[in-house]
């Protein structure tokens, strides 16, 4: 295997992990203050329709992601007002979200741009445009770094970057801040956080609003960063795949980002090497294409040791009389 | 809750009743959707041209998801629709369990045969119309490296990939052909985002021209192609337009023409199997104002010179769905 190769599925891991990254942090968010969110799908779908849509129309990316961003958190807040106001089922929320989401993005998308459900193809400045980090060019020929920087690191669209920012964002707010501090004790124990004075509603919704625009970001880097338009039902199945990295990464930021790209690769690798030849035996395609699947349900089975959700997840708080 | 549903139905069921007093011909688009730009689109191409030409009325309907398959074809065949299209290489199931309810009814199956007596099937012979494009992608190829980008691996896609291949090593026969697909459900045809990054995994392998043959996923990987300044090869519908100076040609699929005729033979056409080859001029290579300057004469002169070959049976172009199994790899 030669560097080029290597090169190619390192650039394609950190594309294909993105829209990963910001949906498995959205999830990690909510659920650590205690709402369980299986509704990332559906917000991402959104996002990605809204992010097309509106960069088509106006003709600036960034104020399609800022639609997109408005249309995933009012969902979010939509998905709190079943589950915190009204102490609803977390998860049957979520599903709804996911069945509305794969719904209203056709129906309107028919009606507005008469594609069958597709927005049109974007170009120019609808599109994200892909950053050069300083100095690329002229490290590209210097070997090891010049792959490393220019080839891999460098050349992504901006949210690609924004991405991995969040994970020590993530982490900072969660783990040295007061907020974050309130935030983790209302997913564990929110009477505990109630009795001392602090609302537990006013933080779960500010949890799940959080969500709402990571979602966002990953939907509007989908359908105007990775491909330029929104197809029906193009984030197939992400929004899963970012729940099950959340999971394997135990709720913490950090882990989220190995999980996320571990995932990605094997996409990269399972789209590079479609039959791989290992000891004389061939794996056939659908083999590769399983793999992210197969990784899925042996780390749910709880290969990677406990993992252990917080506490109050998925349980609506209900004041003491 | 469930008698809801059936009055539901009930109602539905009597309003397309109500809309086909007489006999009008149907048609059942396929998942993907009628605005796939593609497959599904030429069908609704045709419909509208005989629509325009004779005045007349047809129904349609697009079947979402694999459980709608039976029931909008049942739903169309009790509706007194005559003659019912049916779309896609995945409806022969569904037309060997509706077909035989409805005997005083004719069916028109695309893609797939299925022996009944009163199903027309259509069949394309794809792997003619993917030998010339690849000729020309052969021809038009400067690394010596070309792509494919399927759908689903299935019979149908590979013989794309197979006439693809035949006809870039006739003309170069030290040609490397990358074949790679989407997935193996059906959202491997509508995933742009997979199609993309396959394709531009293909490019780094040296690859300088892919063809799709993957639905709404081609959309991506033609996008990739624009986007890395290299060249594509467009599926079923002529797609030389959404990239124009980057799609090399479409490789064309006259499923417009098959429903064409369909409706125009109306109730009780001649059923039987209908192959639509080069002879008949049921596929080829789109030919346009945006891709003119790509496509150079000496190269036109190539493919029409094959082209009259295969006519003549002078050239025989393997078909993979005779043993699966293809020559040129």
């Amino acid at each position: 295997m030669d560097i080029v190769v290597i090169v190619q599925i390192l650039d394609s891991t950190l594309r294909l992990a993105t829209p990963l990254l910001f949906a498995c942090l959205a999830g990690l968010i909510s659920e650590r203050a205690g709402v369980f969110d299986i509704g990332l799908e559906g917000k991402m779908l959104v996002a990605a329709f809204m992010a097309a849509a509106i960069s088509f129309v106006s003709g600036n990316v960034w104020i399609g992601v800022a639609g997109a961003v408005t249309a995933s958190v009012m969902l979010s807040l939509v998905h709190g007002l079943a589950a915190i106001t009204f102490r609803g089922n977390q998860l049957i929320s979520g599903v709804a979200i996911n069945f509305l989401a794969a719904g209203i993005t056709v129906v309107v998308a028919q009606n507005w741009f008469r594609q069958g459900g597709r927005t049109p193809s974007l170009s120019g400045d609808a599109r994200m445009p892909r950053l050069t980090l300083p100095f690329a060019d002229a490290l590209r020929d210097v070997p090891l770094i010049g792959p490393l920087y220019s080839g891999i690191l460098s050349g992504h669209a901006l949210l690609v970057y924004v991405a991995f920012l969040c994970v020590p964002l993530t982490w900072y707010m969660l783990f040295r801040t007061r907020f974050g501090l309130r935030l983790r004790a209302v997913g564990e124990n929110p009477a505990a956080v109630d009795t001392s004075g602090v609302s537990v509603t006013a933080l779960r919704y500010g949890a799940v609003a959080i969500c709402g625009v990571l979602c966002g970001l990953a939907g509007a880097y989908l359908s105007t960063g990775l491909s330029a338009g929104f197809v029906k039902d193009m984030t197939a199945g992400r929004g899963f795949i970012a729940l099950a990295a959340m999971i394997f990464a135990k709720w913490r930021p950090w882990p989220a980002l190995w999980a996320v790209l571990l995932f990605g690769l094997l996409e990269a690798v399972a789209n590079r090497f479609q039959n791989i030849e290992i000891l004389g035996l061939t794996l056939p395609v659908q083999a590769m294409q399983a793999l992210p699947y197969i990784l899925t349900v042996v780390i749910l089975a709880g290969f990677v040791g406990k993992a252990i959700p917080p506490r109050a997840g998925g349980q609506a708080y209900v004041k003491e009389h | 809750m469930t008698s809801f549903k059936t009055m539901l139905g009930a109602a539905s069921t009597l309003a397309l009743m109500a809309s086909m007093a007489q006999a009008d011909p149907a048609l059942m688009y396929d998942l993907g959707g009628k605005f796939d730009k593609s497959f599904n689109e030429a069908a609704h191409n045709g419909a509208e041209r005989w629509k325009a030409e004779s005045g007349g009325n047809y129904r349609d309907i697009e079947v979402t998801a694999e459980a709608q398959r039976v029931q909008f074809a049942r739903r169309l065949a009790e509706a007194g629709a005559d003659p019912v299209v049916v779309l896609g290489f995945a409806n022969a199931p569904t037309l060997e369990e509706v077909a035989p309810d409805f005997p005083d009814t004719s069916f028109v199956l695309i893609d797939m045969v299925v022996d009944l007596p009163n199903v027309r099937s259509v069949v394309f012979s794809e792997h003619e119309g993917s030998y010339l494009v690849g000729m020309l992608a052969a021809m038009a190829s400067e690394t010596g490296t070309i792509s494919f980008v399927g759908g689903m691996e299935i019979p149908l896609i590979a013989n794309f990939a197979c006439g693809y291949a035949q006809g870039a090593k006739a003309v170069n026969p030290d040609i490397n052909v990358i074949v790679n697909y989407t997935g193996s459900t059906p959202a491997a045809w509508n995933d742009p985002v997979r199609g993309g990054e396959i394709a531009q995994a293909q490019f780094s392998q040296g690859s300088d021209i892919v063809f799709a043959a993957a639905g709404g996923t081609g959309l991506g990987v033609l996008q990739a192609a624009a986007d890395a300044g290299l060249k594509s090869i467009g599926v079923d519908s002529n797609q030389n337009y959404l990239h124009p100076g980057s799609v090399l040609t479409s490789m064309l699929k006259l499923v417009d023409q098959a429903v064409y005729d369909a409706f125009n033979d109306g109730a009780g056409l001649e059923t039987g199997i209908v192959v639509m080859d080069l002879a008949a001029g049921g596929v080829g290579y789109a030919l346009d104002e945006h891709n003119a300057d790509l496509i150079s004469d000496q190269m036109q002169e190539a493919v029409e010179a094959a082209k009259a070959a295969i006519i003549a049976g002078e050239v025989t172009v393997h078909d993979y769905r005779t043993d699966s199994t293809c020559p040129a790899f």
